[in-house]
This record gives structure tokens, C-alpha cells and sequence, in this order.
């Protein structure tokens, strides 16, 4: 057992160099990447606010979207953003219920990636109401119509399970930087440092009395986002499946999700994760064994999702239903925008074998610029399931092409910034590896080596 | 514990033997101060398991129970909806809201019911003005007597604690001063 500890963490640092290097993001000087990459993702932020703005102003007719394609960037961003957060969720609640010891370093910043996700996925129902000053409509307050929202749509289901997801992964959050933040403020250089971060880690003092009642909670509230993570994406794809429209309609589609939302989830975080880990110098706590457990879980993923395709291209096949072939057999692969399905095909069928390789697994590069494919093959299947079952559905006479705007393709590039901005605000002021739970590591390997 | 006296230790092997010894000889207003959590030290302190859970159930179960009965209010009791002939209380589309729902309320109470316990935030707490008790959250294990605590004498407590390897040992919260303990 030992010698897959000593894996995760790499070397024996006193307890005083840790904190120093694990602090040095928050209380050393600013790097240089770190402020050119802030200005960049700040500048695609106010192009982001800008678009969201002309939006409101004109109307969506300033997207691509037309009948019959009434859904198309703004739900596959929104799809898309959901799944990324799956596997922060996947890292600190799953792994933390299966007692995963090489989760410690990375859950903080995959918890990050949730909320940050979660964020931008928001913003698209919202905005895509085309009066969005009526969303609270979805929450069911006494009106003066006398009419309730109606339970039966899966959209106030949807609006139910992303709030939770949202609140609960900040809570999740914020509850394990908690002990850290306390950290923060004991290291804090001046004292108007320290009076900032002391109440925002509420007085927390370490005490062994309220220790135990912490880790309770902690682990109630791992157990309670377990299922919740389940849910979130199950829900969102009820959002189709509980339409009747070929391509949408499939039961497999709950569980289909969450594996792609788990698996791309996982690719953002080794995206992520590889470049943190190079620019701030953690290699010997963000180890390559890190690196490789989660291509392993991109792979595994990446197997059930395909295992998926090969599902709904046969049930399409078997039931004999003229639409539903129609849908999957033939508009999909050669049907307009067909090269998002092939692209489709390409990463996440044939690219992530690659992952089967150790060699592969290890290298610090290949595994960013794989993970890089993927995350965009993600987006182009949720695009492919979305868009492309509506550009040809039951009536001829009625088959349109959809063509992005470039104001669709602004708001998903502007997401794309927004969250690397608010990621590199979270990796600038809060300590993004656990520092305590590290400690408690370093203390349950160590001292065996000596014994 | 808002006052008494407490001891620093340099690691967290002195730290618990020195809670184990106290025990014995009879302290039991004892609390200790960590880096990182120590399972070995919630024994020694003989504290048993938190039971937060057996509060936030029943709690969450409420909000679940809330949302199902919301549900059925608005679209079978208060209006009923007539969607393509289904029946208006469709009890199986209303299991995605209400589980979480139910979710959602629990984990509120989780988080409010454990800030609630433990007494935080409090951002005054006496012991932080003890010199030096900012490095129980680096590299320095630290431990309290609570003023109430029987077995606490001014001189005799300090010299136990010495001879348990304590770097260093300081009365908290007003514990021992001439104007007496406030408590």
C-alpha cells in the first residue's frame, strides 16, 4: 500500500515546505503566464457580456437556430458545460466514498472546474428564453394568472436539478477549503490579508472537537452529491428523450450521458490539470500517476460511451422504425454538418484507444493534446445528438440546414474565457491543492519508511 | 472553551500521548488543535462519532416530502393541468423534482447544522491571541484545558505539561489572571 501512496506524493517535504510550496500560487508573485493568460481570457469575458447583451437587445434571431433546428449551440454548450463539471463532482465525491487516496491533489481545482462549469452552462437556457426577464416563471410562485409551472416538462425538472447541482457543489466546495483557508490566513503576509481570508475561513481553528463533526459532514455531503451527479445529466437528457423525436427519443439516454458527461469531464480536468502542474511546479504532488489514473478513467468512460453509439445505431436499426433509421443511419452520417459526426468518431472512438498505451498514458503532452481532441469531440457529439436529429426530421418539405452565427460562435468561444478567467481568479487566491488532507496523507505514508 | 490553558507540542506523536496521559490522570475538558485530522486523536479524546446525520435526515426528508406535496398542489389540487389527456397528479414526473429537492434540503442542513454545532464562524475565538497558535494550522500541535476542567491547577497542570514535552505552555482567555477566570 505504501508504495502506491508514495506514488501520489512524491519525495518527503517537512510540513513547512509543503504549505510554502503549495501557498506560493496565492502569496508568491504573480507569474507572467498567469497575467497574459488573465488578460486574455478577460478581454473574451467582456466579448462574452457584450454578445450577451446584443442578444437580449435583437432577439436570438441573431443566432444560427430556424425551424426545425430551434436548438443548436446554445443547449450543446449547455449539455456540453454540465458534463465538464461530472467529474470534479466524480472526483471528490465518488472517489472520495471509495476512498481514492490519489484524489486529494486534484479534487479542490476539479471542484473549481464544477462550479465554474455549472456557471457557464447556466447562462444558456437562461439567455436562450429570448425574454429572459421571465425565467422566474419556471419557479412556481403564486401568480396572479392563477397558472403553476407545469411538472410534467422536463425543463423545471432541468432548472430544479442544475440549481441543486449548483448549490450543493458550492457547498461541497467551500466546506473543503475551509481548513485551508484557515491555513491561508495563519500564512497571510500583512493584516489586512489575514482579516480578509480569516472570515472567509469563519474562525475555523483546527480543533480535534470540531474535526469530527467536519468530517461528517464531509462525507454526508460526498454521499449526497454522489447520486446528484447521477441525476443532473439523466435530467438533462430526459430534456430530449421525453420528446418523440427520432435521435432524441431513446432510453438509453440517461446513463449515456453521464458517461459522456464523466468522460469529458475528466479529459477538462487532465487539460487542466497538466499545464497547473508545469507552470506552478507540482510534479511532486500532481504526480505522473495522477496523469495516468485519470486517462484510465477517460478511457474506461470513453469505452461505455462507445459501447453507447454501438446501442442507438442498433436500436435505431432494430426497430425497424422508417424516421428513426432515417435519423441515425443516414442523416447523421450524411446528412448536412455530417462532419461533426465523423469528428465524433474520430476522438472518441478511435483517438482515446490511444489511452491503452502506457507510454501514452505517461507522457505529459501527448495525453494534453489527446485530451484537448476529445474535449472537442464531446461538444461535436452533443452537437451531432442535438442539432442534427432536427435538421431532418418527419417532413421533407420542412429539412433545413443549420448554420452557426458568428455571434453563436462568440458565446461559445466567450464561455470558453469566461471560465478559464474565473479558473485563473480561483487559482490565484484560494490554495487550489488540499493542503490539510495532503498533510493527513503525508502523515498516514511517510513515517513507515522510517519505521 | 473560552478559557484556560494551553500547550504547544511539536509533533503529533507527543501530542498524543500527552492527551492520553492527561486523561489518566483525570482532565476532561480537553481539546486538541491539528494540523491535519487525526483519527488516533477523536479515541484519545473519547469522542465518539459526530451525529449529524441522525439530525440532517430527517430534515432533508422534510424538503423532498415539501417539493412532492408542492407538486401535486400546484398542477392537481390548485389548478389542475390537463396536458394531453395525462392525469393531473402524474406522480411519476414529479420523482426527478423531488428527489432534488430532497437533495438540496439535505444538504443545506448539512452545512448550516454543522456550522451550527461547532459554533463557527466566530472569528474571536480567545485562543487566538495565544502566541504562536497560527502554526497548529502549519506545522505545530497544540492543546487546551478548559478552565472548568477539575483536575486544572496553575502550577501542577504546567509542570505535567512540561514534563510531557510541551514546547511551550500559555494561559488562554483571562484563565489565571488576578481579576479572575471569565468564562
Amino acid at each position: 500500500m505504501s508504495a502506491a501512496l508514495e506514488s501520489v506524493l512524491v519525495g518527503n517535504p517537512s510540513d513547512v515546505a509543503l504549505t510554502d510550496q503549495l501557498l506560493d500560487p496565492v502569496w508568491g508573485p504573480k507569474r507572467k503566464t498567469w497575467g497574459a493568460a488573465f488578460l486574455v481570457t478577460g478581454l473574451g469575458t467582456c466579448m462574452l457580456l457584450c454578445l450577451i447583451l446584443y442578444t437580449f437587445y435583437e432577439g436570438i434571431g441573431v443566432w444560427g437556430v430556424n425551424v426545425p433546428v430551434a436548438w443548436a449551440f446554445a443547449i450543446t454548450n449547455f449539455v456540453w458545460w454540465i458534463g465538464i463539471g461530472h467529474a470534479g463532482t466524480f472526483i471528490s465525491a465518488i472517489l472520495l466514498l471509495f476512498e481514492q487516496k490519489w484524489r486529494t491533489s486534484i479534487n479542490r481545482f476539479a471542484e473549481a472546474m464544477t462550479l465554474f462549469a455549472v456557471m457557464q452552462a447556466g447562462i444558456f437556457p437562461l439567455i436562450h428564453l429570448g425574454r429572459p426577464w421571465f425565467a422566474y416563471w419556471l419557479a412556481p410562485y403564486p401568480a396572479t394568472m392563477k397558472v403553476w409551472p407545469n411538472f410534467k416538462s422536463a425543463l423545471p425538472w432541468d432548472m430544479a436539478a442544475v440549481a441543486t447541482y449548483f448549490t450543493v457543489s458550492l457547498l461541497f466546495w467551500y466546506l473543503g477549503l475551509v481548513p485551508d483557508l484557515a491555513s491561508v490566513r495563519d500564512r497571510a503576509p500583512t493584516r489586512w490579508q489575514r482579516y480578509v481570508y480569516g472570515v472567509f475561513a469563519l474562525g475555523w481553528r483546527n480543533s480535534a472537537h470540531h474535526q469530527r463533526h467536519y468530517r461528517m459532514a464531509y462525507g454526508l455531503l460526498g454521499g449526497l452529491a454522489t447520486p446528484l451527479v447521477l441525476s443532473v445529466h439523466s435530467v438533462v437528457s430526459s430534456d430530449f428523450a421525453i420528446t418523440i423525436l427520432p435521435g432524441w427519443h431513446s432510453t438509453i439516454f440517461p446513463p449515456y450521458f453521464v458517461a459522456g458527461a464523466i468522460f469529458s469531464g475528466f479529459c477538462m480536468v487532465a487539460t487542466l490539470m497538466i499545464p497547473i502542474r508545469r507552470v506552478y511546479g507540482l510534479q511532486n504532488v500532481i504526480t505522473t500517476r495522477h496523469v495516468e489514473n485519470v486517462c484510465k478513467m477517460i478511457l474506461l468512460t470513453g469505452i461505455i460511451v462507445d459501447y453507447s453509439y454501438l446501442c442507438e445505431w442498433y436500436l435505431a436499426w432494430y426497430s425497424g422504425e422508417q424516421f428513426e433509421m432515417w435519423t441515425m443511419l443516414h442523416s447523421l452520417p450524411s446528412g448536412p454538418n455530417a462532419w461533426a459526426f465523423w469528428y465524433t468518431m474520430f476522438s472518441n472512438v478511435v483517438l482515446v484507444q490511444i489511452f491503452w498505451s502506457k507510454r501514452a498514458r505517461t507522457s505529459e503532452l501527448l495525453v494534453w493534446v489527446v485530451t484537448i481532441f476529445i474535449n472537442l469531440g464531446m461538444w461535436t457529439e452533443r452537437f451531432s445528438i442535438i442539432a442534427l436529429s432536427l435538421q431532418q426530421d418527419f417532413l421533407p418539405s420542412s429539412w433545413h440546414a443549420f448554420h452557426p452565427s458568428p455571434v453563436d460562435w462568440g458565446l461559445c468561444l466567450g464561455t470558453g474565457c469566461c471560465f478559464a478567467f474565473l479558473f485563473l481568479l480561483f487559482l490565484r487566491f484560494v490554495p487550489f491543492v488540499p493542503l490539510a488532507e495532503l498533510k493527513e496523507l503525508k502523515a498516514e505514508v511517510k513515517p513507515r519508511r522510517h519505521v | 472553551m473560552r478559557a484556560g490553558l494551553a500547550a504547544e507540542f511539536g509533533s503529533g506523536d507527543d501530542l498524543l500521548i500527552a492527551v492520553a496521559e492527561l486523561r489518566r490522570l483525570g482532565y476532561r475538558e480537553l481539546d486538541a488543535f491539528t494540523p491535519h485530522p487525526m483519527a488516533e486523536l477523536e479515541d484519545v479524546l473519547a469522542l465518539g462519532r459526530s451525529r449529524l446525520n441522525w439530525v440532517v435526515f430527517p430534515l432533508g426528508m422534510g424538503g423532498a416530502i415539501f417539493a412532492f406535496w408542492l407538486q401535486w398542489y400546484c398542477n392537481a389540487w390548485s389548478y389542475a393541468l390537463n396536458v394531453g389527456g395525462r392525469p393531473p397528479f402524474g406522480w411519476i414526473t414529479d420523482i426527478p423534482i423531488t428527489f432534488e429537492s430532497g437533495i438540496l434540503a439535505t444538504s443545506l442542513c448539512v452545512f448550516v447544522g454543522l456550522f451550527w454545532t461547532i459554533g463557527l464562524p466566530n472569528l474571536t475565538h480567545p485562543l487566538f491571541k495565544v502566541d504562536g497558535f497560527e502554526r497548529a494550522s502549519l506545522d505545530r500541535f497544540w492543546l487546551a484545558i478548559g478552565a472548568g476542567d477539575a483536575a486544572l491547577d496553575r502550577a501542577r497542570t504546567g509542570e505535567e505539561l512540561a514534563r510531557l514535552h510541551a514546547l511551550s505552555v500559555a494561559p488562554f482567555g483571562g484563565w489565571g489572571d488576578p481579576a479572575g477566570a471569565r468564562r
